[in-house]
C-alpha cells in the first residue's frame, strides 16, 4: 500500500510543479494571484517528492520484494544503512533523487529568496517547476521506481557490491547536490533574460547560489575520485570515464561561472557571457545525466535499458537548452556591454581563464561524445582512452593556472604590466627554483614533473604574495585589525586558490613518484618497496553478513621497525555471486602505502598489489580546500548582512544600474 | 547571423548526434564468438543429474542457448518472452543454469513455467565463460553447423525475437 501512496504522492507533486510553473509565467489581470501561489505551489511541491522518496526508503528497508526496484537492487542480507543507499542504487531511484534534491533546492529558494521581489522569486520558481514537471514526467512515464513485481520475489537480487561502501553513501546525493544546483544561476539566468534584467543585483544573488553548488560539485568529485582509489583496487585516482567526465564537464563551466559571475557583480562586465555560462553549467549537468542515464555510452551492465528514457532525455534536453539558448539569441543582443577594459586587466585575464576553462570542457565532451560521433557517421566503434585527455588537457589548463596566479593581483580595469612584474618577481623566482629543486630532492627530474611543481608554487606564492600586499597596504593599526578587515570571499579566493596548488602538488607526485608493484606472494616471502619491506603472512577465510572473504595479513616495516598490519580481502557476494577486492591503505600525510589481493595462485600463494603513492591524499585535500574556499566566500558577511536588512524597504536601485525594469514593483504593490 | 545565435547552433549539431546515438546500440558488441564455432560442452542436465549433453548431440539443428539462472530478476523479465517463443515450436531452446543451485532453479521453472527442451547445470559457471558471459541473460543463435550466429545481451524481448532472432533462425533453417 505504502508504494502506492509514494507513487501517488509523485503524481500530486506533478500537478504542483505545474501549478508553480504556471504562476511563474503568469501576466494579465490574475498575474498578482498566480505569483502569489508560486511560493506555496513549490513548497508543497518538495513535501510530496520528499513523502514518495520516503515510501521507497521504507520499501527498501522493510525488504519488501514486491517492489520490482527493491527486488532489484537490494536483498534480505544487506545491512539496513546499504538498504537505503540502495534508493540510488539503480537507475529509477537515482532519478528520484534528482528530483528529491531539486525539490530542495526549489525549497531553499524559496526561503532565502524573501528580500527579492515576489514577481522575480515567482519567476525563478517557474522556471524551477519547468523542470521539475519534466523530470517527474521521466520518472512517473518511464521509471517509476514503484512498479510492482506479483507475485513478489523470494529475495532481492542485491546490490552491486560495488556500491556498498560508505563512500557510496554519500558520493551521489553530493554529486548530485552540485549537479542540480547549478539549476539556481540556470533558473535566475533564464527569468533575468525573460525580464530583460541582466544587471548586476541579479550576479549577486546568483552568486552564492552558484558557489554553493560548486562546493558540492567538488565535493562530490572528490568522493567519486577517492571511491575509484580504494574501491576498484586499481590504485588510480581519475580513469577519464564517460560518467566521471559527465561531472568534470559541468564543473568546468561551473567554476567559469562562479568567476564570470564575480565581473559582472563588480564591474558590470560579461553580462551576456555570464548568462550564457550559467544556462551552459546546466545544460552540461543535463547532458551529464542523458549520458549516464540512456546507455547510449558503452554501459554494458544497462540491462533491460529501455530505449524510451534516452529519447525522453534527449527530447527534454532539447526543449530546456534548446529553448534557454534560443531566449538568449534573442534577448542578449539588446542587453548592454558594461563598464569597459583594457588588455591587461583583471577582467581581460579572467575573461581569458573563462575561456580556456570552456575548451578545456569543450575538449573533454569532444573525447567523451567522439566514440558516440564516430558510430553515428559509420565510421566504426572505438574509444577515446586517458592519452586523449591528458595530451589535451593539460596543455590548455596550464596557461590557465599561470594566469591564476596573476589575475588577482591585476587591478580592475588597467594592470600595468611592468608593476605585475615586478609584484611578482619572487613569486617567479622561488616557483623557477622549486622547479629544478624539488624534484631532484624527490629522487628524480622530469620535464613534467618540474613543470607540475612549478606550476604549484607558483600559485601557492602569489597566494601568498596577493596576502602580504594586501595586508601591507591596509590603513588599519596592528596586524590582527588589518587580517580582520579583509573580506570571507576575500579568504575563501586564496583558500580555493591555494587547494589548487595542493591538488597539483598531489597529482604530479604521485604520477611521477608512485611504485606499482603485481606480484605473486606465498605465506613468507617479502618485497621491498624502498624503504618498506612488506612480508605476506598469509590468506584465512572471513565472514561477513552477506559475503564471505579471503583475508590476507600483510606485515609491513620500514627501516626495519615494524609500522603496521595490513589486511586487505577479495570477497565473494553470495547473493550475486559477484567478487570484489577491498584494499587495505595505510595512510600517511605524504604518502599511501596501498595493498590489494588479487587471485589466488596455486595452494598458497596469491597474486597481489602493492603501491607506494606519494603525496595521492593531496589530490583530494586540495578539492577540499577548493570546496572550503568556496564555503569561506558562501559565508561572507556581506550575505549575511544583506539577511538582516530583509525586513527594510526593498533597497532603491544603484545608480548605473540600467537594468530594463517591467515595472515589477508595481505588480508588487498592486498585491499589497 | 547574429553571434548569439551560435552556442544555439553548435547545441543542434550535438543534438543531431545525440539523437543518432540512440538509434545505436552500444549493447551490441560484436562478440568474438559471433562466427566461430560455439565452444565444447559437455553438461549434467538440471533435474536428471545422470544425463549429460554435449555440443555435439546438437549438431544438425538450429537451436538456442539462453543463458538463465534463478537470482536473476531480469530472467524473469524475459520469461514469458521465452515461452511464447518456446510454444511456437519454430526452434529448440536449450537453457543454460548460470552460477544456480539445482534445487533453485528446478523451482524456479516449476514456478514460472519451462520452456526449454533440457537444461544445462553450469554450477560453477565455466562453460558460461566460454561463452563470453558477462550478465545474465543472454541468448545465443546457433547454427546447424554449431557456429554462433548471433548473441543477444540482456532480456530478449519480443521485438528482438520476432525482428532479428527469429528471421536468423528462419534463414539458417531454410
Amino acid at each position: 500500500m505504502i508504494p502506492e501512496f509514494g507513487h501517488f504522492a509523485l503524481i500530486l507533486a506533478l500537478a504542483m510543479a505545474l501549478v508553480q510553473s504556471a504562476a511563474g509565467f503568469a501576466r494579465g489581470r490574475h498575474a498578482a494571484a498566480w505569483i502569489a501561489l508560486a511560493q506555496p505551489a513549490a513548497r508543497a511541491q518538495c513535501l510530496l517528492v520528499a513523502i514518495a522518496f520516503g515510501a521507497l526508503v521504507h520499501a527498501f528497508v522493510q525488504n519488501d520484494f514486491s517492489v520490482l526496484y527493491v527486488a532489484q537492487h537490494s536483498n534480505s542480507m544487506l545491512p539496513t544503512v546499504y538498504r537505503v543507499t540502495a534508493v540510488w542504487g539503480g537507475h529509477e531511484g537515482s532519478i528520484l533523487l534528482w528530483v528529491l534534491i531539486l525539490a530542495g533546492w526549489t525549497l531553499a529558494v524559496s526561503i532565502f529568496s524573501q528580500q527579492q521581489d515576489d514577481a522575480t522569486v515567482a519567476r525563478v520558481l517557474g522556471v524551477m517547476g519547468l523542470i521539475s514537471c519534466g523530470f517527474l514526467l521521466f520518472t512517473l512515464l518511464t521509471s517509476n521506481p514503484f512498479a510492482r513485481l506479483l507475485p513478489a520475489a523470494a529475495d532481492g537480487q542485491d546490490l552491486t557490491p560495488l556500491l556498498q561502501d560508505p563512500g557510496m553513501v554519500i558520493h551521489p546525493p553530493m554529486l548530485y547536490m552540485g549537479y542540480v544546483g547549478f539549476v539556481v544561476a540556470f533558473a535566475f539566468a533564464v527569468a533575468a533574460l525573460i525580464d530583460g534584467r541582466l544587471d548586476a543585483s541579479w550576479a549577486r544573488w546568483s552568486r552564492p547560489w552558484t558557489t554553493v553548488a560548486w562546493c558540492f560539485l567538488t565535493c562530490g568529485i572528490a568522493l567519486g575520485s577517492f571511491w575509484a582509489y580504494y574501491e576498484l583496487g586499481w590504485g588510480g585516482w581519475w580513469f577519464w570515464d564517460p560518467v566521471e567526465n559527465a561531472s568534470l564537464m559541468p564543473w568546468l563551466a561551473g567554476t567559469a561561472l562562479m568567476h564570470s559571475l564575480a565581473v559582472t557583480e563588480k564591474r558590470g562586465a560579461f553580462r551576456n557571457w555570464t548568462a550564457l555560462l550559467a544556462i551552459v553549467a546546466f545544460a552540461l549537468s543535463l547532458l551529464g545525466t542523458f549520458l549516464v542515464r540512456s546507455g547510449v555510452l558503452s554501459s554494458v551492465h544497462a540491462f533491460a535499458s529501455d530505449p524510451k528514457r534516452g529519447v525522453f532525455i534527449l527530447a527534454f534536453l532539447a526543449l530546456v537548452v534548446g529553448g534557454s539558448l534560443a531566449l538568449f539569441a534573442w534577448r542578449a543582443p539588446k542587453v548592454g556591454r558594461g563598464a569597459g577594459f583594457d588588455p591587461v586587466s583583471r577582467e581581460s585575464m579572467l575573461l581569458a581563464n573563462n575561456l580556456l576553462l570552456l575548451v578545456a570542457c569543450a575538449a573533454v565532451m569532444l573525447g567523451t561524445l567522439y566514440p558516440l560521433i564516430i558510430d553515428a557517421l559509420g565510421l566504426g566503434k572505438l574509444s577515446v582512452g586517458p592519452p586523449y585527455f591528458e595530451a589535451v588537457f593539460v596543455p590548455i589548463m596550464a596557461p590557465a593556472l599561470f594566469l591564476m596566479g596573476v589575475g588577482p593581483l591585476a587591478r580592475w580595469r588597467r594592470a600595468g604590466l611592468g608593476d605585475l612584474a615586478r609584484r611578482l618577481r619572487w613569486a617567479l623566482g622561488v616557483s623557477a627554483l622549486s622547479a629544478v629543486i624539488a624534484p631532484l630532492a624527490l629522487g628524480r627530474w622530469t620535464p613534467l614533473i618540474g613543470f607540475g611543481l612549478m606550476l604549484a608554487t607558483w600559485i601557492a606564492s602569489t597566494c601568498l604574495v596577493n596576502l602580504a600586499s594586501r595586508i601591507r597596504a591596509h590603513p588599519a593599526p596592528g596586524w590582527r585589525a588589518r587580517f580582520a578587515a579583509q573580506s570571507g570571499s576575500y579568504y575563501g579566493m586564496l583558500v580555493a586558490h591555494f587547494g589548487v596548488a595542493v591538488f597539483i602538488v598531489g597529482a604530479t607526485i604521485v604520477g611521477g613518484y608512485a611504485v606499482e608493484r603485481d606480484v605473486r606472494m606465498a605465506p613468507g616471502d617479502t618485497l621491498t618497496l624502498g624503504a618498506y619491506v612488506v612480508r605476506f603472512d598469509g590468506v584465512r577465510e572471513q565472514r561477513g553478513p552477506n559475503y564471505v572473504a579471503a583475508r590476507g595479513t600483510l606485515d609491513i616495516t620500514r627501516n626495519g621497525q615494524p609500522l603496521t598490519v595490513l589486511s586487505p580481502e577479495r570477497r565473494l557476494y553470495t547473493a550475486s555471486n559477484t567478487p570484489m577486492t577491498e584494499t587495505a591503505i595505510y595512510r600517511h600525510f605524504t604518502r599511501d602505502l596501498y595493498v590489494s589481493l588479487g587471485e589466488p595462485l596455486g595452494p598458497n600463494a596469491w597474486s597481489l598489489r602493492v603501491y607506494y603513492k606519494p603525496f595521492v591524499g593531496w589530490i583530494w585535500g586540495g578539492c577540499l580546500l577548493m570546496a572550503l574556499g568556496g564555503l569561506l566566500a558562501v559565508l561572507d558577511r556581506r550575505y549575511r548582512a544583506l539577511r538582516h536588512t530583509a525586513a527594510a524597504p526593498r533597497p532603491v536601485p544603484l545608480p548605473g544600474d540600467d537594468s530594463i525594469a517591467l515595472g515589477l514593483p508595481a505588480v508588487k504593490a498592486a498585491r499589497r | 547571423m547574429k553571434r548569439t545565435t551560435l552556442p544555439l547552433l553548435v547545441f543542434g549539431v550535438l543534438v543531431a548526434f545525440m539523437a543518432a546515438g540512440l538509434t545505436l546500440r552500444p549493447t551490441e558488441v560484436p562478440s568474438p564468438l559471433v562466427g566461430k564455432a560455439a565452444p565444447p560442452f559437455t553438461l549434467p542436465l538440471l533435474g536428471a543429474p545422470g544425463r549429460t549433453l554435449s555440443a555435439s548431440d546438437l549438431r544438425g539443428k538450429v537451436w538456442l542457448l539462453n543463458v538463465w539462472a534463478s537470482w536473476c530478476v531480469a530472467c524473469r523479465l524475459e520469461h514469458p518472452t521465452v515461452l511464447d517463443a518456446a510454444k511456437s515450436g519454430a526452434v529448440p531452446i536449450y537453457g543454460l543454469n548460470y552460477k544456480d543451485k539445482p534445487a533453485d532453479a528446478l523451482r524456479w521453472l516449476g514456478r514460472f513455467g519451462d520452456p526449454y527442451v533440457a537444461s544445462l547445470s553450469d554450477v560453477d559457471g565455466l562453460v558460461g565463460i566460454d561463452f563470453g558471459v558477462y550478465g545474465v541473460p543472454e541468448t545465443f543463435v546457433i547454427d546447424k553447423a554449431g557456429v554462433v550466429r548471433h548473441k543477444v545481451i540482456g532480456p530478449l524481448t519480443p521485438e528482438t525475437l520476432r525482428d532479428t532472432v527469429m528471421p536468423l533462425v528462419r534463414r539458417l533453417d531454410g
